[in-house]
């Protein structure tokens, strides 16, 4: 009896609302998020490379000082700011995640692998770190902090490091 | 169109009373243990189900109460650990599962117009092995002892060396006991609703639910298989330090994860595709009109089905995953979302094309709506990778689960529940209490979860027990878990509602909500048997009640005193045979039983003592065929006039038949994902190859040929089998060439290195254990159809297990043939 109107409202309701409004809402966003993705890795050349080696429930981080000796910390991590870095994130025992929060996403270490992931700060100061791949009792301590120092004035701890450790 | 006669009506009474003789459970304590009715077994599922939601939801309860507060006095990182993995697995895998897998139970006869379902006694068997499963895991907690790496159980963390206690065998062992239930359900929907069907109810046109449900069967066949044999691998490793996940010796922990999201991703879609399916029933009775778009619907659970197995990667965007890969599974998470608009978008046309009623069932679905929407919103969110990798792993995903989990489940579900409860009772529920219900459970989950989005981009990390140095979480956090107990508080009333109506609801009339499909072409509650008289033609929708029980339908009574059901063709429904159904039988408990011993001798370490449960469980498997057939030709049976069928003992192609091809589906899959998991590791894992050893290649490679060359016979014997008047000695061939094979594939295994060293040889020897396993399978059958042979169970049409064996000497002829060229050619390789 209805037949006619309701062959054009399943039309309207399944093709235009479920096909064609879905179809180039998700289209525009992966669109975007795809752009936004590109841009968020940091370019340039003159990269820093450092190295995050996460073990149960501990960061353990080896940068280079301004004078290219390498200098190895726990828990925490110093890059120039204003210049981006590499981080070589791995692990030996089970997995964790490397996140810095304000400078970007998280990177996961995992054992037999090694993540590349590039990061920077733009402004000098510290930035929060943790862990975030659940890692067992300790999970919650796996905490470090980044600090972003100003090239013209490296922190003491990278330059008054006591030993200059080999090159590997 | 063929029309059907009616038979002659008869008294309703008369009628009843010989059906339920028949198909009536044992009284008391007996019944429970012996029932194999879809009904009983259905409705004890649901039950149980909703008894592990309680225990899960307390557990919920303690993680909210937990931290509520930024010191989380109360629990230890120890038992909090325990607690939230064992929130997360209960939900999942003993309350959410095994819930639809209860309602299909149930439901599928009785809105497909049949009497039980295909496999009555697989019913019984999956119900106890999830009982006694779902008991053993809950048990673990009272120990001290509950798993407590996470509900998706990482390796290294849960191998053996980071969780030396039985912690994450409980796991492994408990949910792979439990999937079995899984596994017998997907056989089983599928089958039922392939044939079990009303006479004439073509494929195209049953109702949408069927659909629905026959989407979530075939992804459980192809979905659980990788879970369990990934907990398969695991276990091996944990127990005998079979390296697959151990990165030294040329394992990778990534295989896992691969593995357990080629399961968890399909699972989400398990879960949501029955609880649509409700909505699809409810939604335009409710509206009083018809479903906008039957066929864009089930274009749409089709394409659901199909995507959903290529997404797993997005749980993993950032363990390390080329460029391009991040893009393309970013993409395929996107698209996922238009089959679901579609529904959406169905679902509101339909309300919006009728006159939408605000009984109880369409509050929750309104509840589904509002939370739903919102939580696909968030996963798109979550699919976009740069966004993924700030939200990964924080409160945020957290809430999107939630939401997606009890949006898209939990309150279709409860609508389902409230919407059939007076065919489960026979009684109208009391005014007023659901409402209240409704109304706290939907206040309290917004108040929770809504606020842990927030909580989550604030950057407080999921299964953190404590966080004393984030003040500014606290607040955020206290108001969730005050929220998280009014939702408690509702889901507590809920439950009062339900037993206030079971006892003291008024008696409801037939039909109360007015609903054209067949599940209420019965009288309330539903009797032991659904229909006196099946469906067909004629009486296809619920106004056919009376003739129905009148007996004009078709295969009246029970005259024979068996209980039969009517099989269809797949496609068009058209009668094919009557299905003499088994009746109440401990056989079930006892099998579980059996097989229980042999998970439970394997979880407390008694390695050498599995045998017997092997054993036990092959005794057990054997008397399951001793009443699959007659040694005489029973009489074709009179269904209408003018159509008289025989009964499945004189048929080929039976219900078991199509059964065996649905488990071998699964089957290939776990094999499917053994050669993934083969080629992943020679890929992607370090340490590869293996390193060299003193294989004999040629001694070996013959052995091989020969164990090739003897399955090739068997398969040969099978073939002869099928088609021969006497077939008792190609039975005996296929037994023997069945045996001979397993002892020159014991020689090969003789000769393989020694699995611990490599993750390579590990493998190899899985492959070959997979062979043995389906070798000793196929023997059985050959022993079976040979005993069938000898009894007088074969004769022209009559057939016995025969057909069975050959599809699985087929399956195996398959299987061993790769198996065999691996296990040889990496050697040579
Ligand atoms: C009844 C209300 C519920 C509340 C208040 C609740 C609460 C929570 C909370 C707070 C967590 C996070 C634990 C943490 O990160 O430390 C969680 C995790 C989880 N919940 Fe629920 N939940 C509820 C219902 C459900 C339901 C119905 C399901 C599934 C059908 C479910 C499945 C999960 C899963 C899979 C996890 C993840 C566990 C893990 O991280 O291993 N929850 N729940
Ligand atoms: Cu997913």
């Amino acid at each position: 009896m209805r037949r006619g109107p309701r062959k054009t409202s399943a039309r309207i309701w399944i093709c235009g609302w479920g096909l064609v409004f879905s179809m180039t809402l998700l289209t525009l966003l992966l669109g975007s998020a795809l752009w936004v993705g590109e841009r968020m890795i940091a370019q340039g050349d003159n990269v820093i490379r450092v190295q995050a080696h996460a073990s149960r429930y501990n960061w353990q981080f080896t940068q280079p000082a301004p004078d290219g000796r390498l200098v190895t910390t726990d828990n925490i991590l110093f890059v120039p700011a204003g210049q981006p870095f590499e981080v070589a994130i791995h692990s030996d025992d089970v997995i964790h995640s490397f996140w810095v929060p304000r400078l970007g996403g998280k990177m996961d270490a995992i054992p037999g692998h090694v993540n590349l992931h590039r990061l920077q700060a733009d402004q000098p100061g510290q930035y929060a770190g943790q862990s975030a791949e659940f890692s067992g009792p300790g999970y919650r301590d796996m905490r470090f902090t980044l600090v972003a120092y100003d090239p013209a004035d490296p922190p003491k701890a990278l330059t008054d490091a006591p030993l200059p450790k080999a090159l590997p | 169109m063929t029309d059907i006669p009616p038979n002659k009506a008869q008294r309703a009474l008369h009628l009843h009373r010989e059906l339920d003789k028949v198909w009536a459970d044992l009284p008391g304590l007996r019944g429970f243990f012996t029932s194999v009715n879809h009904g009983t077994i259905g409705l004890r599922f649901m039950a149980t189900a909703f008894v592990f939601f309680a225990i899960g939801g307390v557990l919920a309860m303690m993680i909210r109460a937990q931290l509520a507060t930024r010191q989380g006095a109360f629990l230890s990182s120890e038992l909090y650990n325990q607690i939230f993995t064992m929130h997360g697995s209960i939900m999942m895998f003993l309350f959410a599962i095994p819930l639809l897998e209860g309602l299909a139970l149930w439901l599928l006869p009785k809105i497909l117009g049949a009497r039980d379902m295909a496999f009555p006694r697989l019913s019984a068997l999956g119900y106890f092995c999830y009982l006694f499963g779902g008991t053993t895991i809950v048990l673990s907690l009272i120990f001290g002892v509950a798993p407590d790496g996470g509900w998706f159980m990482y390796v290294p963390l849960s191998d053996k060396t980071y969780t030396p206690g039985v912690n994450a065998d409980v796991w492994l062992l408990g949910v792979t006991f439990v999937e079995i239930s899984a596994m017998a359900a997907a056989v089983e929907i599928t089958v039922t609703i392939l044939r079990c069907r009303a006479a004439y109810m073509p494929l195209t046109k049953m109702p949408l639910m069927a659909w629905y449900l026959l989407g979530t069967a075939a992804m459980m066949l192809i979905g659980f298989p990788p879970l369990i044999l990934g907990s398969i691998l695991l276990e091996l490793q944990r127990a005998f330090d079979w390296p697959f996940f151990d990165i030294t010796r040329g394992g990778d922990p990534l295989l896992w994860q691969h593995l357990f999201w080629l399961f968890g991703h399909p699972e989400v879609y398990i879960i949501f595709l029955p609880a649509a399916g409700a909505l699809s029933t409810i939604i335009p009775v409710l509206s009083r009109t018809k479903i906008l778009g039957y066929g864009a619907i089930v274009a749409a659970i089709l394409g659901l089905v199909f995507l959903s197995f290529g997404l797993w990667v997005h749980h993993m965007f950032t363990v390390g995953i080329p460029h391009m890969a991040l893009a393309f599974f970013s993409a395929a998470s996107a698209l996922v979302a238009v089959p679901t608009a579609v529904q959406v978008f169905a679902w509101i046309g339909t309300m919006y094309e009728g006159r939408v009623q605000f009984r109880l069932p369409m509050l929750y679905i309104i509840g589904f709506f509002a939370t739903f929407v919102l939580g696909g919103l968030t996963g798109v969110m979550l699919a976009m990778v740069p966004f993924n990798w700030q939200a990964h792993d924080t409160a945020f995903v957290t809430a999107h689960l939630h939401y997606v989990l009890v949006g898209g489940f939990v309150f279709p579900m409860l609508a389902a529940v409230t919407w059939w409860m007076p065919m489960i009772s026979g009684r109208w529920r009391v005014a007023g209490l659901g409402e209240s219900a409704f109304w706290l459970i939907f206040i309290g989950f917004h108040g929770t979860f809504f606020i842990m989005h927030l909580t989550g981009l604030l950057g407080m990390p999921r299964r953190i027990d404590a966080y004393p140095d984030n003040p500014e979480w606290e607040i955020l956090n206290l108001v969730s878990s005050i929220f998280g107990m009014i939702q408690a508080a509702g889901f507590a009333l809920f439950a009062f509602d339900m037993v206030m109506q079971w006892l003291f609801g008024r008696r409801s009339w037939r039909n109360p909500w007015r609903a054209p499909t067949l599940d209420w072409a019965m009288p309330l509650p539903a009797p032991s048997y659904n229909f006196a008289s099946l469906p067909g033609p004629v009486h296809d929708n619920a106004t056919a009640i009376l003739p129905l029980a009148k007996g004009e339908g078709l295969l009246p009574g029970a005259p024979r005193g068996h209980r039969e059901t009517l099989v269809v063709e797949p496609a068009s429904g058209k009668p094919d045979h009557i299905a003499v159904l088994a009746s109440n039988t401990a056989l079930p408990v006892l099998t579980s039983l059996a097989i229980g011993s042999f998970f439970g001798l394997m979880l407390a370490g008694l390695y050498w003592l599995t045998p017997i449960g092997i054993v036990a469980t092959l005794v057990m498997a054997w008397r399951w065929g001793t009443i699959m057939g007659v040694d005489y030709d029973p009489p074709w049976i009179e269904v209408a006039p003018l159509l008289t069928l025989p009964t499945h003992f004189s048929v080929t192609n039976t219900l078991a038949y199509t059964g065996c091809v649905a488990l071998l589906v699964a089957d290939g899959t776990v094999f499917a994902s053994l050669l993934f998991g083969l080629g992943f590791l020679n890929v992607v894992a370090p340490n590869w190859p293996a390193p060299e050893t003193g294989w004999a290649t040629g001694m070996m490679g013959l052995m091989a040929l020969a164990a090739f060359l003897v399955i090739l016979a068997a398969t040969f014997a099978g073939r002869k089998a099928a088609t021969s008047r006497d077939p008792r000695v190609w039975t005996r061939v296929g037994f023997v060439c069945a045996v001979l094979g397993l002892i020159l594939m014991a020689g090969l295994a003789t000769g393989l290195d020694d699995p611990r060293r490599h993750a390579g040889d590990a493998l190899r020897a899985v492959m070959l254990g997979y062979v043995a396993v389906h070798a000793i399978v196929v023997a059985m059958l050959a022993l079976r159809s040979d005993r069938d042979a000898r009894t007088g169970r074969v004769g022209p049409h009559r057939r016995g297990a025969i057909p069975a064996w050959q599809l699985f000497q087929r399956f195996l002829l398959f299987t061993a043939t790769i198996s065999l060229t691996v296990v040889v050619t990496q050697e040579v390789l």
